[in-house]
Parts: structure tokens; C-alpha cells; sequence
């Protein structure tokens, strides 16, 4: 096998055992002040059938140890920072410094929840200031920022429909979701007590029109509908498919996980629709964190607004910013104190930085990026939808399947060449789909070096299926026996293990 | 292939049908397509199994297949190897990997079973699709 | 626009490369009638400096000067510097779901370590890769149990923290579920007679908190024998995990689960937190959420992938486990980095000073007069004052010494007028403590005036 690799080199990095397996008595990592006050006995206090003497197995290390063991972890791991992470519908984008150094800042760290409005004004106003900002993105009328993450947004919003529908007289049963859905979807649903009913898509990868008209009966609540959907694809009779549900008495739910697409150029409420969710981990450049914090605001239109999880933020005409507990419909609350604050922060600094023609500015790059990809690695990836692509495009493996090679296989190895790979076997309407979404952080040079990567896969595969089928090869550990970990699963480390 | 004592059905399972009692398992075709089995979902003994209707699930590590019982009936007994040895499934499907034994209430519902040459050709005209 | 590596020229030589002569034909598909007309309306495009400005100016805005005696589910501890040097490494925190093992074998690593810490901490068998918070996470408990138990009947103690029973209700309101709930007694802990009264055969769950709302530590083992009798499963939630250095952890509950933000996560007005949920073994595969799990590779080295996924709405759909995809990992990685840096003995001695702050303050208080600590039961950082005077004059008087005094319980507990919740940890100083006292003193002495009218409410036994 030639070595056609010109974009990646193996690089050393140290073994590390588990923090635990470091471990040795009487060293620690933090030195306490001296106690002030009396020394209280515990185990007087407590009582002895209370007390706890130790925690067995917990580590003993220095700060220096815990330095080098974290830092030697993280260079296990390929983010953002690495370079192109082309994962698509998790729109993995730069990450601004700035954010996280204004999310710091004493004050705004550390005021508490519970402290009374009057002390706690910056943090409200950021908290209303990000809400109006994404409303003025959206369209929609009303924002709340209270859930945690896209999955949560989508039960508040299902969980609005659900209380409104019942206010005008009937709640209904169902939800109808496209059978390119995120997982999430139908998770979601079912926590409100709703049916899930699935609606095949039409050979463009959009929601059918006359399957949607079978299923949307009286008995539908709602439709949830991604926009652009899975495949990267807008779906272009939004308004009509909105109009529909709405004959019938149902409302539209957006996810809006591919807001990436569509900020600064077309707003959802114009489309129809009636709530939907946003990710400030992926439109708005808060980190993903290896799997989180994300934060996932619900937008609503008007008659929806009463139904926002409580507390919201209030404005008075004094300009003092208040939260509204007192709030009869709402659906609840989702979680407890006012959502992941620290989110919203790093949201809005995004939002200031790039102001309103950045933030088009941005739409239009990631959109490009995804096309000029596509256009790319047509000749060579099977395009199993032809409808045209917007933040991300889906090609399939079934030219290498014929080979015996799959998109995880040639997912693995596009890591030898350096990069992160896409997004693998979603969505599940495609067979073997590779789901690209380069995002806008991406300059045309990382977008050729990732292009020539695949192509050269691409001969790989022709020339020698058994080679990538193996890989990756440069990686600190070979593929992993993931089939031994789910039979006989270990999911902590125990002393002797 | 695919023995000539069992009974097949439409979504994979065999019966292996002995008077009134029924033995039921996966075909080789469901497990090759499942991959490595990781873990077996099954009823217990005393449990009541519907024809057509849903008994069990079988998981690979990013799967997961709902079981259909063939026929009506009290379940007499679980195979107690699959808790820790699910890879049986693999390596023996119509055999020790056996699932469940049902005491059938209308030995009617086998009439609507395919046969093992029956189940072969279904194999054959579900992949041209 | 500073974020966007793309120049004129690379635009136009990829527009070319598209076939496309403008990029407005990229958005065709998007009909005229739904394009936006003109620019949105918001603030920008800002300079660094001038991002900095605002968010300074906001952060002025704050209780940055007061000292906080507020606790109730987010606590104030010292966060070791090195915590933020090392989730400020872009490896971690631009990073996803580890799902390409191969190149994630940092947050695999350092998530299996958090999984271990937080079992070790609990005395349950298995921990899920963290939930969103503590709130969440027993929600996800509840369900969890009623899953297991096949039984929709919820008991809840009054003294779990009130919006952790307020988001359980949001999420249970069209489960067909029946919530009850659970009083407090004369100590400050759940009245076992009503417990026993509330336990009936179709009771899937127990739900108590430990220490719980009002700080106090529950008999969890006592508890978990009752509860048990009745074939129901007990949740116990920890909302100040860091009691675990000192209080045995109960290891006869079914599933413990709480709020790791005590771990070095800042207070942050709320958020983001970590949620954690361990178990005892059997319930795994009903457990939400993620799980990494110790594996080995081709070569016989050790690595760590995520697990037993078929539990996750990625695979199951509607018929998932939880409906939660993104978690908490960074935070949850914060919490391992604090844990292995106070390890053992610091976080034991933190804990006892904690506990020792806790306990001088309120023998400070006992000894005002008309003030009193009402409920009798051991607790940790975290106890009930009953203030001389109504609640709102005396926290009023403590704003004036910058002092925020603590919550207000009347807010959740009617029956709790002039009642507060105060937390001391160790961030807050001797001097401060006096301070507090002696406002609590001055404010005890003007209501004992003769012409002051008192009104105080003694701490009741409240129906459910």
C-alpha cells in the first residue's frame, strides 16, 4: 500500500494508568487554609452510626500528577482545535477564547441563583438580552432558556403543545415525525405522552406531502419536523406542510439543530412554525465539552408564550430586570434555577462578535463549505439523495460497500489522515450514510487537505478493502472490542482489577 | 441450512413444535444480521405470550430486535445459558441457543408457519428487494 | 469577521467549484416569499475589548461583594486553579461524545474515572457518565424505578429540594403517575409513621433527600428497610455531595443520584451543573444516559468505550431509557479533576471544615435570644434558623453588612414563616460569621421593643 498520507504524522503520547492506580497514602493536591472557628468532632456531631471514617479506593495524588495525568489525557483526544471534525448535524465549530473568559468573570461565576434580584441585575440582563437576540433570529415572539440541552428543549416544547391543545378542548394522541429524525424526537414525545407516528420521506429525502395528509388526522397533535432535515436538505413546502397541520388543528415543531443553515437568511416563524428548539453547543458556539454542557432555548410564537417553563425574565419600566414566577400555565419547570447560564453567556458574546452581518456571513460560509465538498466527492461517494444541500451533505458507502467496506470502516480510516470523522450510519433512511457537516470553520485549505483524504480512501478501498477495514493504524489503540465491553460490562475501576 | 423439524416465521423466529409444547428461537438469518449477540431479554416462567406480539429483544452492541412469539401460550421455561453466554446465539441459533418453551393454548397458530424450504425461498425474495 | 477563515478569493474559487455563479443560488431552495427582507436587528459586530466592556460592566452588576450564606442546591466552595487550566485545554472542551473511541480516549479515560470517583463517593455498584443536573437526575431516577417496578406510584419527601419536585411533576404530568408526599417531624427529617401510612402495593419509588432540604441527614438505612418491605424501590438525592467525606453513604438505597456542582463547578447562577445517577448492579440496563465502559483493543491494550447503548434514544427511539443525548461531560470532568486534587484527606478535611463552620455559626445563633436552630437532627454545611424577627427585616439588615443571609423558607414551606436556610461553607470567614451574628443580635434586641408586635410560626408537623 502506497502511502498517499501527506496531511498526517503519528505523534508520541505517554501511557497514563487510571488517576486511582497513581494513587499512594498521605500526598494531596490542595493545601486548606487554617480553620478559623473551633474544630467541631465529627464523629461527635454526626454520631458514630453516621460517621464515615474513609472513602476506600479514593486517589491520593499531587497537584503536579493531576497536571500531567489531565494533560496527557487530553492529548488523546481530537477537538475542534485539532482541526476539520466534519460530524454532521452536531455542527462541531470554532469556539471563541473570548466566550470562556467572559463566562469566568468573578460575578458572573459566582452569583448565586437564589441571591435577590436587586444583586443579581448583569446576569438577568444577559439572560433577557441572549433571549431577545435569539428571538430576533428566529422570528418567533418568545424565548425561554431553561432547558438544558436540544433533547430537553424538544420535551418543553412538545409539553407546550400538549398544554395548549388541551386549554382549546382535547390534547389529541399522536405526533408525527419523519423518519429522518434525530433519535431524540421520538424520545421526547414519548415523556408527554404522545404517540409517536413515523412518515416516510419522499425520494428527495422531504417530508411526502400525501403521506403527511393520510396521517394528519384530528388525532394529531403535531408535527416534528427538522429544518433543513437530516440530509441537509430545506425543505421547500415548509409553508404548505405548516398550513396543513394547521387545517387540521395541529401545531409545528422545529428542531433546530440545523440553525446553522438558516441564520440571517430565512426565519422559522415565517415558515410556520409554531415552537422549536435552539443549541447554543452548536449554532452558537458554546463548547461541546466532550459531551456537554449544551443548552437547548425554546422559542415560541405569541399564543404560546403563557405556557414557557417558569421563572421567565422581566423588564420593568424602571429598568429593572425581575423573574416572573407567577406564571398559571406554564408548563413547569424543566430544571431547577434558570438553565445553564453560563451558555447563554458564551451565546451572546458569539452573537455580539459577529453582530448581524457576521452572523449571515457565517450561514453563507458553512453552507458553501458543505457544496463545495459535495461537489468534491461526488465522482467518488454515492449521493443517494440528489435534492441540493445546505450546512451539510450525505453521501453513502454503497460504491465501497461493494467492496466489503463500510462508512464506519472508512470513518476509522480518514482518522490515519488526521481528521475527525463524520458523522456515521445517520440518518437512518440512508444505508450507510457519511453525514458531512464541515461547518463555516473551516478554510478552503483544511476543506482540500479533507477532500484528497477521502478520495485517496477512496482508492484505498479499490485497491486493498482489507487494509481499511483495519484502520486506523496510528492511533494510540486499535480498534476497541466494543462487542466484549457491552457482554461482560466494567464500568469502574476496583482496586486489584 | 435451515432444519426441516422447525417452523418458521415472517419476522425470524423458529418453533420447534413437540405435541402442545413449543420451543422457539432466532433463525441464523436473524442473528447473522444482528451480529455479535450481547444480551437476551426473556420473559420468565409463568409469563403469558401472545401470537404475533412481542416476548423478548435480542442486542448486539448497536442494535436492539424485538421478538415475536409464533403462537399463544404460558411460558414453561427460559434458557438460562443466554444470561451469561449470549453469543450462543451465534454460534448454535437453532439449537442450544433455544429462547423460550411455551405450553401452546391452540396448535391452530402453526398452521400459518412456514416450513423450511418455505422460509429459504422468503430469504431469497426479501433480498431482492 | 474575525472567526471565518474563508478569503473573497477562496469564496469565489469554491463557488466555482459548486457550478454556482452566485452564492444566493446555494439558498435557492429556500422559497423568496421566506427569505428575511433586511439585516436582523442585534448588537455588534463588537472588537474583543468591547465584549470584554460588556460583560465586565454586567458582571459589576452582581452580588461579586456580598458574602453568601445561600446554599439549597448550589454551594459556594474554593475552586483549585488548576481546574480551569486544564478544561481550558481545547482537546477537552472542543471535543464531542466520544463516539470515534480511537481519538477520545481522554474523555473515555477521564469519564470512567469520574464514573469510579462517584461510586466510591456513593457505595453504589455503577455511575452513569453524569445527567444535566440534580434536579434532572432524580427525575431520571423516578422514572428509572417505576421502569424496574413496573408501578406508577411516587412517594415524595417534603423535603426533597422543591424544584427537583417541581421538574419530577413537569416531566411525570402525563405519565399517568401519582405523586404523594411526605412530611418532616419535630428533628427535621421524614416522618417514618407517615412514610409507613404512605406505602401501599402499587408504590414504585421512594424519593428522600440526604442531607435534605433543611440540611438535615436522614436514617437512610432505617428508611430503606421500610421502604423495601413494601417491594418499592428508594432514591436517595444528594444536592452537597460533599457530606460523602463524612457521612456514610447510603448503600442501602436502590439508586443515589444528586448534584455534583459542590465539585468544583461554579455557582454561575444556576448553571451549567452535573448531574450524577449510580445504582446497584441489576439495574444497569435500565440506567439513563451515557456510559463508558473498560474494553481492550486488537492488541490486548486497555481502552474505554461508550456502552451498553441500546439503552440510548439513538438506538431505541421512543422506547429509550431517557430522552437525553448531550450531557454534562465537562462539568463532570471539572468534578474528577477537584476530586483527585482534594483526594482522600483534603476532601475529608474540607468537609470537617465545613462541617466546623456550620456548627459554630449556628451555636452563634442558638445563643441569641428569640432566634433558635429548630430541627434536632445531625447535619452537614447547612441548617434552619428561626430569625427573632420576620425573616425579610433581618435579611435586609444583613444586605446592609453585605450578607446574603440565606433563603427565605416561607417561599417553599408556608408553614415556615420567618424561617431561613443557611449554609455555611468554607469560603465564608470567622469574622463573617460574627458579623452575621451580631446583626441576628441586633435585630432580636429591636424586636424585643414592647410595642413590636412578634409574629412567629413554630416549625409544624404539615400534612402531606
Amino acid at each position: 500500500m502506497k502511502n498517499r498520507n501527506r496531511t498526517a504524522r503519528p505523534h508520541v503520547t505517554r501511557n497514563e494508568d487510571l488517576i486511582f492506580e497513581q494513587s499512594s497514602p498521605g500526598k494531596t493536591g490542595v493545601d486548606l487554609p487554617p480553620l478559623d472557628v473551633p474544630a467541631a468532632s465529627p464523629e461527635r456531631l454526626l454520631g458514630a452510626d453516621i460517621f464515615r471514617s474513609e472513602i476506600k479506593g479514593f486517589p491520593e495524588v499531587s497537584e503536579t500528577e493531576v497536571i500531567r495525568h489531565f494533560t496527557r489525557l487530553s492529548t488523546w483526544n481530537y477537538g475542534v482545535d485539532t482541526g476539520l471534525y466534519p460530524l454532521g448535524s452536531c455542527t462541531m465549530k470554532y469556539n471563541p477564547r473570548v466566550n470562556e473568559v467572559v463566562a469566568r468573570l468573578e460575578g458572573l461565576a459566582t452569583d448565586h441563583p437564589f441571591a435577590p434580584e436587586a444583586l443579581v441585575q448583569g446576569c438577568l440582563e444577559i439572560l433577557a438580552e441572549t433571549a431577545r437576540c435569539l428571538a430576533e433570529i428566529t422570528g418567533m415572539d418568545a424565548v425561554s432558556l431553561q432547558p438544558s440541552a436540544g433533547a430537553q428543549g424538544e420535551l418543553t416544547g412538545i409539553l407546550m403543545i400538549r398544554a395548549c391543545l388541551a386549554d382549546r378542548g382535547n390534547p389529541r394522541r399522536i405526533i408525527l415525525i419523519p423518519d429522518s429524525a434525530h433519535g431524540t424526537n421520538p424520545a421526547s414525545v414519548h415523556i408527554c405522552g404522545y404517540e409517536v407516528r413515523n412518515l416516510k420521506s419522499n425520494a428527495r429525502g422531504c417530508v411526502d406531502l400525501d403521506e403527511m395528509d393520510r396521517a394528519m388526522t384530528e388525532d394529531v397533535a403535531g408535527l416534528m419536523l427538522t429544518n433543513p432535515n437530516t440530509l441537509g436538505v430545506f425543505e421547500e413546502q415548509i409553508q404548505e406542510i405548516a398550513r396543513r397541520v394547521h387545517a387540521k388543528g395541529g401545531l409545528v415543531y422545529m428542531d433546530g439543530a440545523n440553525m446553522n443553515a438558516l441564520v440571517g437568511v430565512a426565519r422559522p416563524a415565517d415558515f410556520g412554525v409554531d415552537v422549536m428548539h435552539l443549541n447554543l453547543h452548536k449554532t452558537f458556539t458554546t463548547p461541546h465539552g466532550g459531551g456537554g454542557p449544551g443548552s437547548g432555548p425554546v422559542a415560541v410564537k405569541q399564543f404560546l408564550e403563557p405556557y414557557l417553563p417558569a421563572p421567565i425574565v422581566e423588564q420593568s419600566a424602571d429598568g429593572i430586570y425581575r423573574l416572573n414566577f407567577s406564571r398559571p400555565k406554564s408548563i413547569g419547570r424543566v430544571r431547577a434555577f434558570q438553565g445553564n447560564f453560563g451558555m447563554a453567556v458564551r451565546a451572546l458574546a458569539y452573537i455580539q462578535a459577529n453582530g448581524a452581518p457576521g452572523l449571515r456571513q457565517t450561514t453563507l460560509d458553512a453552507v458553501l463549505n458543505a457544496n463545495y465538498v459535495r461537489s468534491r466527492l461526488k465522482d467518488v461517494y454515492d449521493l443517494p439523495y440528489d435534492a441540493p444541500s445546505m450546512h451539510e451533505c450525505v453521501f453513502s458507502d454503497r460504491k465501497q460497500a461493494a467492496r466489503g467496506v463500510k462508512t464506519g470502516d472508512i470513518a476509522k480510516r480518514l482518522i490515519d489522515y488526521g481528521f475527525h470523522p463524520y458523522t456515521t450510519s445517520f440518518p437512518l433512511i440512508v444505508s450507510g450514510a457519511l453525514m458531512i457537516e464541515p461547518t463555516e470553520s473551516a478554510g478552503k485549505a483544511e476543506l482540500d487537505a479533507f477532500v484528497e483524504a477521502m478520495r485517496s480512501i477512496a482508492l484505498e478501498v479499490e485497491e486493498d478493502p482489507q487494509f481499511v477495514q483495519k484502520a486506523p493504524y496510528t492511533t494510540r489503540v486499535t480498534r476497541l472490542d466494543e462487542t466484549a465491553a457491552a457482554r461482560k460490562p466494567v464500568l469502574r475501576w476496583e482496586p486489584n482489577s | 441450512m435451515y432444519p426441516n423439524e422447525l417452523l418458521y416465521t415472517k419476522d425470524h423466529e423458529w418453533i420447534r413444535v413437540d405435541e402442545d409444547m413449543g420451543t422457539i428461537g432466532i433463525t441464523d438469518h436473524a442473528q447473522k444480521e444482528l451480529g455479535d449477540i450481547v444480551f437476551v431479554e426473556l420473559p420468565k416462567a409463568g409469563d403469558h405470550v401472545s401470537a404475533r406480539e412481542v416476548f423478548g429483544s435480542v442486542e448486539s452492541v448497536k442494535a436492539v430486535s424485538e421478538i415475536f412469539s409464533p403462537v399463544t401460550g404460558e411460558v414453561t421455561a427460559a434458557n438460562p445459558k443466554l444470561h451469561s453466554t449470549p453469543e450462543l446465539i451465534n454460534t448454535d441459533p437453532h439449537g442450544d441457543a433455544w429462547l423460550i418453551k411455551v405450553h401452546m393454548a391452540d396448535r391452530g397458530e402453526i398452521d400459518s408457519l412456514m416450513s423450511a424450504d418455505e422460509y429459504e425461498a422468503y430469504l431469497k425474495e426479501e433480498k431482492a428487494h | 469577521m474575525r472567526y471565518l477563515p474563508n478569503s473573497p478569493a477562496e469564496r469565489a474559487e469554491m463557488l466555482r467549484a459548486t457550478g454556482h455563479d452566485s452564492i444566493e443560488k446555494l439558498f435557492d431552495q429556500i422559497p423568496s416569499a421566506l427569505k428575511m427582507a433586511g439585516p436582523m436587528s442585534l448588537p455588534g459586530p463588537l472588537s474583543e475589548p468591547e465584549i470584554l466592556e460588556y460583560f465586565r460592566e454586567a458582571a459589576s452588576q452582581s452580588s461579586r461583594d456580598y458574602i453568601s450564606l445561600l446554599g439549597a442546591g448550589a454551594y459556594s466552595h474554593y475552586r483549585p486553579v488548576a481546574i480551569d487550566a486544564l478544561l481550558s485545554r481545547g482537546e477537552f472542551f472542543t471535543a464531542y461524545t466520544p463516539y470515534q473511541a480511537e481519538i477520545a480516549q481522554g474523555t473515555l479515560q477521564a469519564m470512567f474515572e469520574f464514573q469510579t470517583l462517584i461510586t466510591q463517593l456513593t457505595g453504589m455498584d455503577v455511575s452513569n457518565a453524569s445527567l444535566y443536573d440534580g434536579s434532572t437526575a432524580t427525575t431520571e431516577a423516578v422514572l428509572m424505578a417505576m421502569r424496574i417496578t413496573r408501578r406508577n406510584r411516587v412517594v415524595l419527601a417534603r423535603t426533597l429540594h422543591p424544584e427537583y419536585r417541581h421538574v419530577l411533576q413537569t416531566y411525570v404530568q402525563h405519565q399517568g403517575v401519582e405523586l404523594y408526599g411526605v412530611g418532616y417531624n419535630s428533628t427535621g427529617q421524614l416522618d417514618l409513621e407517615q412514610l409507613e401510612a404512605a406505602l401501599k402495593t402499587e408504590t414504585a419509588v421512594v424519593v428522600i433527600q440526604s442531607p435534605n432540604f433543611f440540611g438535615s441527614i436522614e436514617r437512610a438505612e432505617e428508611i430503606a428497610g421500610i421502604v423495601h418491605k413494601s417491594g418499592a424501590l428508594l432514591v436517595v438525592t444528594i444536592t452537597e455531595p460533599l457530606s460523602l467525606a463524612l457521612v456514610r453513604p447510603p448503600t442501602d438505597a436502590d439508586v443515589v443520584c444528586g448534584e455534583a456542582q459542590s465539585f468544583g463547578v461554579p455557582v454561575a447562577y444556576g448553571g451549567p451543573y452535573v448531574g450524577f445517577l449510580a445504582a446497584k448492579t441489576q439495574f444497569v440496563r435500565q440506567m439513563p444516559g451515557r456510559l463508558i465502559g473498560q474494553t481492550q483493543d486488537t492488541e490486548g491494550r486497555r481502552g474505554f468505550v461508550l456502552t451498553l447503548a441500546t439503552r440510548e434514544q439513538h438506538i431505541r427511539r421512543e422506547k429509550a431509557t431517557s430522552n437525553i443525548c448531550t450531557n454534562q461531560s465537562l462539568c463532570a470532568l471539572a468534578a474528577t479533576i477537584y476530586l483527585s486534587l482534594l483526594g482522600k484527606k483534603g476532601l475529608k478535611a474540607l468537609a470537617e471544615q465545613n462541617l466546623s463552620k456550620a456548627s459554630y455559626a449556628a451555636a452563634q445563633l442558638r445563643a441569641i435570644p428569640r432566634a433558635s436552630v429548630p430541627f434536632s437532627a445531625p447535619s452537614f454545611n447547612e441548617f434552619v434558623v428561626k430569625t427573632p424577627g420576620p425573616a425579610e427585616e433581618l435579611l435586609a439588615a444583613l444586605r446592609k453588612e453585605k450578607i446574603i443571609g440565606g433563603l427565605d423558607l416561607e417561599r417553599y414551606y408556608p408553614e415556615m414563616k420567618n424561617h431561613l436556610l443557611v449554609c455555611v461553607t468554607e469560603t465564608v470567614s470567622k469574622g463573617a460569621i460574627d458579623r452575621m451574628a451580631a446583626v441576628y443580635a441586633r435585630v432580636a434586641a429591636r424586636c424585643a421593643e414592647p410595642d413590636r408586635h412578634r409574629d412567629t410560626v413554630a416549625a409544624g408537623r404539615p400534612s402531606s
